[in-house]
């Protein structure tokens, strides 16, 4: 069953027709060419496949594009568009990454859990559930937390909570 | 992946009727679950009728207590600053599980009937009375670290993976069914089943049954409770065990009343009555807790992969009491 729907993606409204079964991240990848988002897995366990779905991140992979119409949605390659993102930004000062397979994905996550902290959203290791956290709460053990959904194959977590803990200012 | 019609009624009751007149048809929530399982071909549906978009989202004030939309998303469920301080035990349930990213996806009632994590479901080569009724059970024989150790066969020896359904137990909720033939309310405690003779059904709710809400009383129980999961790795991965305690005390000390529910031990979440009814009415000591986990571990059946399980499961009972009871903490050290 082939329905149209329409997404915008980094700014840009597209119209598409996909089959009941396109996943949101071929639809980005395959049909709308935009390979910012990786492949790493397809079943939700690795977060390469992150982007910010309706201002929050989300992953691609277990979503049926038809489920997603009218969403929009920014990938890493969409949060460099008038220059780096401080969270690219730093992923290059800090090495953030290796290979650079899983980065988009840590990227976008990484700018989603920075708003969901600023919006006093607890982590599993947060003490205090009572009281609504900040950024400057963001030490290494939230921030590693709050980042495991994002695997490295290449190892590069020491980059990458670098980089995260200087946007975080904690 | 089977070929697939996918339709969005606007109206819950219309998502009843289209799946319950089709024994070919599912809901569809987040898709985190059932999406990955049309990939791997466990589940094949001809049909899936999409209720996220569904107005089932509302989060508000009910009957003294909350209620919580079936669309609500596992994030918001989580960060809701009355969930935190009135049931923090849901709340540290939803944070020790999934991801992120998968909590700003997954629904309330998709959380609930996921289905199980067992590696044979999962690979379609292999028998699972679970998939395939009547095939066999290739854990009773085969990788069994993650079986249960608590009501567990004939057909299937498997646990249930949801978190959250651990904690709703704890704290007495709802959940609330549209079926064909109206609306019905079903306690969180009985909505997860033992498999017995079949393995198939998972809760008690039939096809084409919907919810739409889970209603979470208020309770000074609920108040004082929390949540402890054991893992293969610190974050992002499913429990070995876990326990969710809700605890009541008297200005003396004496429990009023508790409760105990175990997760990762079977295939629902296994509310230790034997254990609660050990603490009910005395002081609390980190002795008595050990000694009542014990009391309820007395009809486990481990085997060989999960000789660990009844240890891990009192150990992590104690700690949850501990960080629930500061002076019980003081004792142990
Ligand atoms: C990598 C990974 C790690 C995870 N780790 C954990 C973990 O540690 N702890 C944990 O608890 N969970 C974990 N999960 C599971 C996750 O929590 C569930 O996949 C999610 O909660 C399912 O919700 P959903 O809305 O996406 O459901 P869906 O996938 O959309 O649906 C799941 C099931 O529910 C049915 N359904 C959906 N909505 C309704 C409704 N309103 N009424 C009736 N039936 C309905 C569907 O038909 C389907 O059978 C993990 C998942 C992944 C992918
Ligand atoms: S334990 Fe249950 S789910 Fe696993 S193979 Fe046996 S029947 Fe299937
Ligand atoms: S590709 Fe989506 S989580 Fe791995
Ligand atoms: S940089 Fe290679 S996987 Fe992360």
């Amino acid at each position: 069953m082939e329905t149209t729907i329409e997404l915008t993606v980094d700014g840009e409204r597209r119209s598409l027709t996909v089959d009941t079964r396109t996943t949101l991240l071929d639809a980005l990848r395959e049909r709308l060419g935009n390979t910012s988002p990786k492949k790493g897995c397809d079943h939700g366990q690795c977060g390469s496949c992150t982007v910010l779905l309706d201002g929050r991140r989300h992953l691609t992979c277990l979503a049926l594009a038809l489920s997603y119409d009218g969403a929009e949605i920014t990938t890493a390659a969409g949060l460099a568009r008038d220059g780096l993102h401080p969270v690219q930004q730093a992923f290059l000062d800090h090495d953030g990454y290796q290979c650079g397979y899983c980065t988009p994905g840590q990227v976008c996550s990484a700018v989603g859990m920075l708003d969901e902290a600023a919006g006093g959203v607890p982590s599993h290791v947060t003490d205090d559930l009572a009281v609504p956290t900040t950024l400057e709460d963001l030490d290494d053990g939230e921030i590693r937390e709050r980042m495991s959904g994002n695997l490295c194959r290449c190892g590069a977590y020491p980059g990458i909570l670098a980089a995260v803990r200087e946007v975080a200012g904690a | 992946m089977r070929e697939l019609a996918y339709l969005r009624p606007s109206d819950p009751a219309d998502a009843v009727s289209l799946v319950a007149n089709d024994p070919d048809a599912r809901f569809l929530g987040g898709g985190t679950n059932l999406v990955d399982h049309l990939k791997l071909g466990v589940a094949t549906p001809g049909t899936l009728v999409d209720v996220s978009h569904l107005p089932l989202d509302a989060l508000e004030e009910h009957d003294g207590g909350l209620l919580v939309g079936a669309n609500v998303r596992n994030s918001d469920l989580a960060a809701d600053r009355r969930v935190r301080t009135g049931w923090p035990v849901l709340s540290r349930a939803l944070l020790s599980g999934a991801s992120g990213q998968i909590r700003n996806q997954a629904t309330t009632a998709g959380n609930l009937l996921q289905r199980t994590r067992c590696v044979y479901f999962l690979d379609v080569t292999t028998p699972c009375n679970k998939r395939e009724p009547g095939s066999g059970c290739s854990a009773a024989e085969g990788y069994g670290r993650y079986n249960a150790i608590l009501g567990a066969g004939p057909a299937c020896v498997t646990v249930h993976p949801s978190d959250l359904a651990v904690g709703l137990v704890a704290v007495d909720a709802t959940v609330v069914v549209l079926g064909p033939d109206g609306e019905r309310r079903v306690p969180a405690a009985d909505l997860h089943r033992l498999p017995g003779d079949d393995a198939a059904r998972d809760t008690v709710l039939g096809h084409g049954e919907l919810i739409t809400a889970v209603e979470l009383p208020r309770s000074a129980h609920a108040r004082t409770s929390t949540y402890v999961k054991v893992r293969d790795r610190a974050s992002f991965a499913f429990a070995l065990v876990s326990v969710a305690v809700a605890i009541d005390r008297a200005e003396d000390g004496t429990v009023r009343d508790l409760r105990i529910v175990w997760g990762g031990v079977a295939h629902k979440p296994w509310r230790a009555t034997r254990a609660e009814d050990a603490l009910r009415g005395r002081p609390l000591t980190e002795a008595g807790v050990r000694d009542a986990a014990e009391a309820e571990l007395d009809q486990a059946r481990p085997t060989a992969g999960t000789e660990y399980k009844p240890a891990m499961v009192r150990n992590a009972t104690a700690l949850a009491f501990r960080r629930l009871v500061p002076d019980l903490a003081e004792e142990a050290r």
